[in-house]
């Protein structure tokens, strides 16, 4: 069981978050479609867990000079229309994060438990097209860790568009 | 569906978009981009060009990274009713 990086990172309105007890870290962004079709389950992960204690953290680590939809500028314009979100959402504007993360894809998920130990990670459920698959490996991790049980399972290939690397 | 439709599966050509020049000389707006002739199955407007992933909405309104199955149907009759 991997301890992961500790982070400060701006969300939209230059507030700084980063990992603080059961935490759900989401590297996503917003123009892959995967990532789309799984942000209302992700939203809905962070909106049901929040009162148990479990934070959870939506970065955007995609390069947005070749990317622009994918800018602090982009991410602020959908905060604005489609917020307030339960989670808020991180820029990862040098990769940093992301790369010591290990992160592939938008999205890819881990979840760290108090001592910052990653419980899972991968993709949120088996099924991107369907949305009454509603997150359930996520959610099934979360209890796992809340309960004081190992996630089962406790990775699965993160699934999505690849993440927007600096070249 | 190609079969189904009666047309060649052979027809079908694969290419592969790797760097910003080509996809900017093919005018490429996303993966997967389907197109029957040279004519985009699900055209969009002042989609930027770029090496990115493309987004589709499905006919029950979902987003999806592939096209609605239907639409690519409906595209492929469209082209075949006005080539022959």
């Amino acid at each position: 069981m991997s301890t992961a990086p500790d982070f400060r990172l701006p969300d939209t309105d230059g507030a700084e978050h980063g990992p603080d007890g059961v935490t759900v870290v989401v590297f996503t962004c917003n123009h892959c479609p995967y990532a789309l079709a799984w942000h209302e389950r992700l939203l809905a992960v962070a909106s049901d867990y929040a009162d148990r204690g479990v934070r959870t953290l939506l970065i955007n680590p995609n390069d947005a000079e070749r990317y622009p939809r994918d800018s602090l500028d982009a991410m602020r314009e959908r905060v604005a229309s489609e917020g307030p979100w339960p989670a808020p959402y991180l820029r990862d504007s040098d990769q940093a994060v992301a790369r010591a993360y290990g992160a592939q894809t938008t999205p890819d998920v881990f979840v760290l438990d108090a001592e910052r130990r990653v419980r899972y990670r991968g993709a949120p459920d088996s099924d991107h097209g369907d949305e009454s698959a509603g997150a359930q490996w996520l959610r099934d991790a979360l209890d796992a860790v809340l309960d004081g049980r190992d996630p089962d399972p406790a990775e699965t290939d993160p699934v999505g568009c690849s993440v927007k690397w600096r070249s | 569906m190609l079969g189904e439709e009666c047309l060649d599966p052979q027809a079908v050509e694969v290419r592969e978009v790797p760097t910003d020049e080509t996809a900017e000389r093919e005018g490429f707006v996303g993966s997967p981009t389907i197109r029957i002739d040279g004519r985009d199955i699900a055209p969009t407007e002042g989609e930027p060009v770029g090496l990115t992933c493309r987004v589709y909405r499905t006919r029950d309104g979902s987003v999806s990274p592939v096209p609605d199955r239907e639409d690519l149907r409906d595209a492929l009759r469209r082209h075949h009713e006005h080539s022959t």
